[in-house]
């Protein structure tokens, strides 16, 4: 299958044809249209190494997440940006090319920080193996997570090495009556302690917050903290989008702020996750106020879903940036072969 | 032509900001990796972004190298100047210009030291979670460089995942902000990729880094063991038990005893190996934990195992672990750190096959080992003023490095390439590797002024060193002539 994926990268490299590398195409959806041919990369799949002591798992791009978390669990591990599926067929290819993370990943870390090597498959047609399978290298650039949300536009992924971690022993859910300005402040004041908390959602005059430790620990802290103890369920559904907050068929922009910047003040619903540091707008706010609030506010909104995919989706960057974020894309794909215009226009 | 351009610095710069006598040049001449000794051509300490971005403009007229140096704790000759270079001195970007408790970050120059931050943010129960063992003297903007690890980095993370955004000048001098107080900035993640560049890319003139509330509680254990083996065995016996230390450290018996010798941290010196291993949290949490990891060290064959009594011991034992180099520089003339990390798995291998290149190559190898991500430093005790004493412990160094990478490891885990590990770069990556670094550091650097030469090697000198990368039996850089 690798052989036959160089070739066919080779043969589009000789053609100057684009191609657009599709694992699940769970997240088809998330970024901006691709024009080019499929490759294919879902039968490109297995574990390569995994030894749960290390910490550390190994897997080819197109192996189905669902199955990699599986081999986790049974080992009492987990990524630990818990990431989120959007659909069976998701690969951990496309978890790392979409570089979407869930509800844990303000304690977590993200996708990128986990993210330990990779094996590409760069627009000259070589494969390039980048990073490594232990956790601290810094031998040669951090190409390995330059990956991470680069939507595949640098390279395809052949392998993967991300780190994982122990699951957490138990995990608990509390729940609060509170208006908005409440629920911010006190999820602001409990991020300052050290506190075992995992996620935070607040939508419809509800705080949910989840804490994931040992036995005593959660005991204390759920004491101290007080609220009403609810089931897990609630995060699974946050993560896969599955609450009915984000089923209307409305536009919904994700926007990353500062965690304590203060409210949106734009039309429509929101959910907030993150402990104030992701905000979830649904609703047809103007595509230039969005972006202008969300960068007076310190952070970067994102036309998620439902919106035109021809069209920018994520916030301008100023010139400066854009020059060298296209310096480094031809740095990998000098002809523009891979996923063309998936992030932004020139990118 | 030096002296034009000189005279030319001298014309747009305050004359204290700018050192161009071999006497002031002096203290620049090594980072902490002092083998390497070079003298500038002049060392400038700008005060402002208009001093810095003039001094670029004018490096950039007269095709001047810049080599940008923080504190100069660095052990790879990152900051080594070049003879025909500048030094560019973030020193007196030295302050902390915001300690935002609410959104737990802390935004400073990149000259301010390590714990400095820490100890800033600590009224407010906050502090910045990387430790190198050298944070009482080495700056933000050296850590961002060389994505500076610690002894907290199992739980914790890099320096990497501890940075949310910089203001980077480019060689050109455009001011560029990468990252944002929000997560996950849009387009690619040249956060990621500036952390850990080595001063190849840009120069970070301000840092924000994400501050963490302080654990209400962190206990240290002290465990001995009769073999290194037993002592690596525990460690993945500590991790499959589904525990996450926050450090988990290692020394073998040459430098427990160089440490002991040095601090008296009460280290059993008669153990073949100790474990120092860290668990913090809330504090019902860490003394359930401390008791799980008691009982997997004493089943894992533990001879003792000591909980730190108070603050103050645990202090002490970890003052052992941190001076450990220095340590080991009061029992040898001369010492060479490397700074491998290895699969955990291969670490009885690696300290066996470490024994025998030792006693080949007739010089003493203290083993200090942050166990719990696999980062070695072999610590090789040498003479310097002993005939080919300098070239002997060299040549067993690259041996190690190369060792390291043969189990699936790196060359460096947290030290840089810099100059030191040219050659062995050689040996981890292949001819396509490096020309991609190569035209990435072109992306950021077209005219490759920004402290050329270290971090990447050149094609040419892998191939001139013979120490190739040979992957599935084909030689590489066949394209080139050989000499």
């Amino acid at each position: 299958m690798e052989r036959e994926l160089i070739e066919r990268v080779q043969q589009a490299v000789a053609e100057k044809r684009p191609l657009c590398i599709r694992g699940g195409a769970t997240k088809a959806f998330y970024g901006r249209h691709c024009v080019g041919e499929l490759l294919e990369l879902s039968g490109h799949r297995g574990i390569v190494a995994y030894e749960p002591s290390e910490l550390v798992i190994t897997v080819r791009a197109g192996t189905p997440l669902a199955e990699v978390d599986t081999v986790l669990a049974e080992h009492g591990q987990m990524f630990p940006f818990e990431p989120p599926r959007f659909g069976a067929e998701a690969t951990v290819g496309g978890m790392v090319a979409a570089g979407l993370s869930g509800p844990r990943r303000p304690w977590g870390g993200a996708v990128r920080d986990a993210v330990l090597g990779v094996r590409l498959l760069n627009g000259r047609g070589e494969v390039l193996r980048l990073g490594g399978q232990v956790m601290k290298n810094v031998a040669g650039y951090d190409l390995a997570r330059l990956m991470a949300g680069a939507l595949g536009t640098l390279g395809v992924l052949l392998e993967v090495s991300l780190k994982v971690l122990p699951r957490p022993v138990e995990e608990r859910t509390l729940a609060f009556e509170l208006d908005a300005a409440e629920a911010a402040r006190r999820v602001i004041d409990w991020g300052r302690q050290p506190l075992p908390l995992s996620a935070t959602l607040y939508a419809e005059g509800r705080l949910q917050v989840r804490l994931s430790g040992g036995g005593q620990c959660l005991a204390t802290a759920r004491a101290a903290l007080g609220g009403e103890e609810v089931g897990n369920a609630i995060w699974p559904s946050l993560r896969e989008q599955d609450l009915p907050f984000f089923q209307t068929g409305a536009p919904l922009w994700r926007i990353a702020l500062p965690p304590a910047a203060p409210d949106l003040h734009l039309p429509g619903e929101t959910l907030v996750e993150w402990g104030g540091a992701l905000r979830w707008l649904r609703g047809e706010a103007v595509a230039e106020r969005v972006h202008q609030r969300a960068a007076l506010l310190g952070g970067h909104a994102t036309l998620f879903k439902g919106g035109d995919a021809n069209a920018e989706v994520f916030q301008p960057m100023p010139p400066a940036m854009r020059a060298l974020q296209r310096r480094v894309k031809q740095a990998l794909d000098p002809l523009g072969i891979f996923n063309p215009g998936r992030i932004y226009a020139e990118l | 032509m030096s002296a034009a351009f000189i005279a030319e610095l001298r014309r747009a710069l305050p004359e204290h900001v700018l050192l161009v006598e071999a006497e002031d040049l002096r203290p620049y001449e090594c980072d902490g990796l002092a083998a390497y000794k070079q003298l500038p051509l002049a060392v400038c300490l700008p005060e402002s972004l208009e001093q810095t971005r003039a001094l670029l403009r004018l490096c950039r007229q007269h095709h001047v190298p810049v080599v940008a140096r923080g504190a100069g704790t660095g052990l790879s000759g990152g900051a080594l100047p070049l003879a025909e270079g500048v030094v560019l001195s973030l020193a007196r970007f030295n302050r902390i210009l915001e300690i935002d408790p609410d959104n737990r970050l802390a935004r400073v120059q990149p000259g301010v030291r390590n714990l400095a931050i820490s100890e800033a943010a600590a009224p407010l129960n906050l502090y910045y979670a990387p430790d190198p063992s050298s944070q009482i003297a080495c700056s933000i903007g050296g850590n961002v460089a060389e994505n500076s690890g610690g002894v907290h980095c199992l739980k914790y993370g890099l320096t990497v995942h501890n940075v949310l955004a910089l203001k980077v000048l480019t060689m050109d001098g455009e001011l560029l902000d990468i990252g944002l107080a929000a997560p996950d900035s849009p387009g690619y993640d040249l956060l990621a990729l500036m952390t850990g560049s080595e001063g190849l890319l840009g120069i970070v003139v301000e840092v924000t880094v994400k501050l963490l509330p302080r654990p209400e509680r962190a206990q240290l254990v002290l465990a001995a063991f009769a073999s290194v083996e037993a002592a690596g065995a525990a460690v993945a016996r500590i991790i499959g038990a589904g525990i996450l230390p926050a450090g988990l450290e290692m020394m073998d018996n040459l430098s427990i005893r160089a440490a002991e010798d040095f601090v008296h941290a009460g280290y059993p010196v008669d153990a073949a190996a100790i474990l120092l291993c860290e668990l913090d949290g809330a504090n019902a949490e860490v003394s359930e934990q401390i008791m799980a990891v008691r009982r997997v060290l004493l089943d894992a064959g533990a001879t003792e195992v000591r909980s730190a009594e108070d603050e103050a011991q645990r202090l002490k034992f970890w003052a052992g672990r941190k001076g450990a180099f220095p340590a080991v520089g009061r029992i040898s003339p001369d010492y060479y750190c490397m700074d491998g990390t290895i699969p955990r798995q291969h670490l009885a291998r690696v300290l066996a096959r470490i024994g025998e290149l030792s006693t080949q190559y007739d010089l003493r190898v203290a083993n200090v080992f942050h166990a719990g991500d696999g980062n070695l430093h072999p610590l090789i005790l040498f003479d310097a003023n002993r005939e080919g004493e300098q070239a002997r412990a060299e040549a067993l160094g690259a041996d190690i490095l190369r060792l390291c990478v043969e189990v699936g490891g790196t060359i460096t885990g947290e030290h840089g390439v810099g100059v030191e590990k040219l050659d062995a770069a050689c040996s981890q990556f292949n001819a396509a590797e490096l020309a991609q670094f190569h035209a990435v550091k072109a992306a950021f650097d077209p005219d490759g002024l920004l402290n050329p030469g270290k971090a990447v090697p050149t094609l040419h000198r892998c191939a001139e060193m013979g120490r190739m990368h040979v992957s599935g039996g084909a030689l590489p850089f066949p394209e080139l002539p050989r000499f």
